[in-house]
């Protein structure tokens, strides 16, 4: 076990450093960053100026290593549109972001776990065809465009929710929901294929011989088998979401790290830019590392 | 179901593809042609549509009709050009992966874990945002990121391929390592690998529209649908019918593409994961 995790806990290293190397590269494909950020009026003095300032007239492997030092310690340095902190930035908008992932997620969970066991214990039949076509639907449903029908009628039509904001729970509803339709597919199919599977198993033939009621074969013995896969991949979808909530967080203006990102691409603010992208990817990875141990712990056989 | 899955996922899909193909053709209106006289005429089904716009025109007077279906040309050519682009990638490294694998093979799965912890929408913004919003680089920037699931079912596929009768006896009628890659692993896993382009193709259709839509995608004013949904942002309080057709039309083509795919998948039997 202990070799098991220091491997993990390497690669999950590497990973990292490898998003870092990115992240780095991603804003200096521009070119001068110094013109971009000193704007379209400033003279070539404004310039000079600025690339002293903020060290651009430094070779790039020294500034990588600076930025390095620094993104490992959490200081991302200061923002050039907010006048701010990038990781206080960041901090005041997280609770936004994680608040609206976590809802989807739940959200998820709830609409796909019964839809999956439905759909194995009425394998072939209409429902399950149903459920099927319910997962290939919110595949195929684009989420920016899901959130303006909705804004439409529980906004305007119906007057139920808030159409942007964030200033009650009411608020993460519909931002919630659209989210939720970007992991309700994958959710819905692992859960009916791994209750398709415990379901077949000679476990279950075991508990129906001996005339356990319906009710105990179905949540005691399958579903605690077949959830195991779902709950390591809800982490994992919880880590995409927080990546894919910028979209959402546009469409309703709600202000946190994806807002703040696309705020920052469009003003080419790019330390809150690389600073983004590294933290959703540091956040990712350690999703799929307590994944991996959480099924580690739970079946040894993965340990090898 | 499931053949019927192939059966109309193919005919949307050649529907559409005729459309984008034709669109010289067939559109009714020049899609760039503005008319400001007529902004945002209503469709067909609304009181006091114009006959000359069956779908009603945009902010601009632009016929709508003849956007959607240059708008397909859009749609189609960045998704087929993204999974030709991330095909080549993915196939590649899983293939090479699954066919030597030890360190190889380490390499390649480390390749896959760092792709899957970057954060697609935010960089293929964050790219766009830098270098400025054109077709190639949205293709660009999608293809490099949308590897992932060609390199895994390659490497599972032609992990199963490798120690199978036929391998061995071209190994042993004397065939090189490339000849035996190209030649009789790649054919086998094949349908497998149509699987996942159908897959990503219906993902990368969607994430242009996104990317448009938050307008880091392709330029305006060319008609891409959901550029088109971002134009009618404005107006659908209003004028919900704006951002109603161009969302249908996405959400119809990435619908037909997956069914399609489906269908296959279960026509071919189901990859390994």
């Amino acid at each position: 076990m202990a070799s098991f995790l220091l491997r993990r806990l390497i690669l999950a290293a590497c990973v990292a450093l490898t998003v870092l190397t990115l992240a780095f590269t991603l804003t200096r494909l521009s070119g001068d960053l110094a013109i971009s950020i000193a704007g379209p009026s400033a003279t070539d003095a404004d310039i000079a100026i600025i690339r002293t300032a903020y060290g651009l007239d430094r070779p790039l492997p020294e500034q990588f290593l600076a930025w390095v030092k620094r993104a490992a310690v959490g200081d991302f340095g200061e923002s050039f549109f907010f006048k701010a902190r990038v990781s206080s930035l960041i901090a005041e908008r997280m609770p936004i972001t994680l608040t609206l992932g976590l809802t989807g997620l739940g959200i998820a969970l709830i609409v796909s776990i019964p839809l999956g066991i439905l759909a194995a214990v009425r394998e072939g039949s209409w429902v399950d065809r149903l459920v099927q076509l319910f997962a290939m639907i919110g595949q195929a449903m684009p989420s920016f465009w899901l959130g303006l029908i909705m804004m439409i009628f529980f906004g305007l039509q119906l007057g139920w929710l808030p159409v942007s904001g964030t200033g009650s729970w009411e608020h993460y509803v519909m931002p919630g929901t659209v989210l939720a339709f970007s992991a309700i597919p994958a959710l819905t199919r692992l859960t009916r294929s791994g209750m398709i599977q415990a379901l077949a198993s000679d476990y279950i033939r075991t508990a129906r011989a001996k005339g356990l009621s319906r009710f105990s074969i179905l949540f005691k013995h399958a579903l605690r088998n077949a959830a195991l896969p779902v709950v390591s991949i809800a982490s994992v979808q919880l880590g995409f979401m927080l990546g894919g909530s910028i979209v959402i967080e546009t469409v309703f203006a709600l202000h946190g790290v994806g807002f703040l990102a696309w705020e920052s691409i469009t003003k080419n603010d790019f330390p809150v830019v690389q600073a983004v992208v590294l933290v959703l990817a540091v956040i990712y990875v350690v999703l799929t590392l307590l994944a991996d141990l959480f099924n580690a712990v739970l079946d040894p056989r993965l340990r090898g | 179901m499931r053949r019927s899955g192939i059966w109309i996922g193919g005919a949307i899909l050649t529907v559409v593809a005729l459309a984008g193909l034709l669109a010289p053709w067939i559109a009714p209106h020049d899609p760039y042609a503005q008319d400001l006289t007529r902004r945002l005429a209503v469709p067909f089904w609304m009181e006091g549509a114009l006959p000359e716009h069956l779908l009603g025109t945009d902010q601009l007077g632009r016929d709508y009709l003849s956007r959607l279906i240059f708008g397909a040309r859009v749609s189609l050519i960045i998704g087929a050009m993204v999974v030709v682009v991330s095909g080549a990638i993915g196939i590649t490294l899983g293939v090479l992966g699954g066919f030597f694998g030890g360190r190889v093979d380490d390499v390649v799965l480390f390749l896959i874990t760092c792709r899957l912890s970057i954060p697609v929408v935010l960089v293929a913004l964050a790219v766009v945002g830098l270098l400025g919003s054109s077709t190639s680089l949205v293709v660009a920037v999608l293809g490099l990121l949308l590897w992932d699931r060609f390199a895994v079912v390659a490497r599972a596929t032609t992990m199963q391929v490798r120690n199978l009768d036929y391998v061995a006896a071209a190994w042993a009628a004397g065939s090189s390592t490339p000849r035996i890659l190209v030649s009789e692993v790649l054919p086998n896993i094949m349908t497998h690998l149509a699987v996942v382009g159908t897959l990503e193709m219906a993902l990368a259709i969607l994430l242009e529209a996104a990317l448009s839509f938050l307008g880091l995608g392709v330029p305006p004013p060319l008609p891409s649908w959901g550029l088109m949904i971002a134009e009618g942002r404005d107006f659908m309080f209003f004028s919900a019918w704006v951002i109603w057709i161009p969302g249908i039309a996405l959400f119809t083509l990435v619908l037909a593409i997956n069914l399609l795919g489906d269908g296959l998948r279960d026509l071919f039997g189901a990859a390994p994961s």
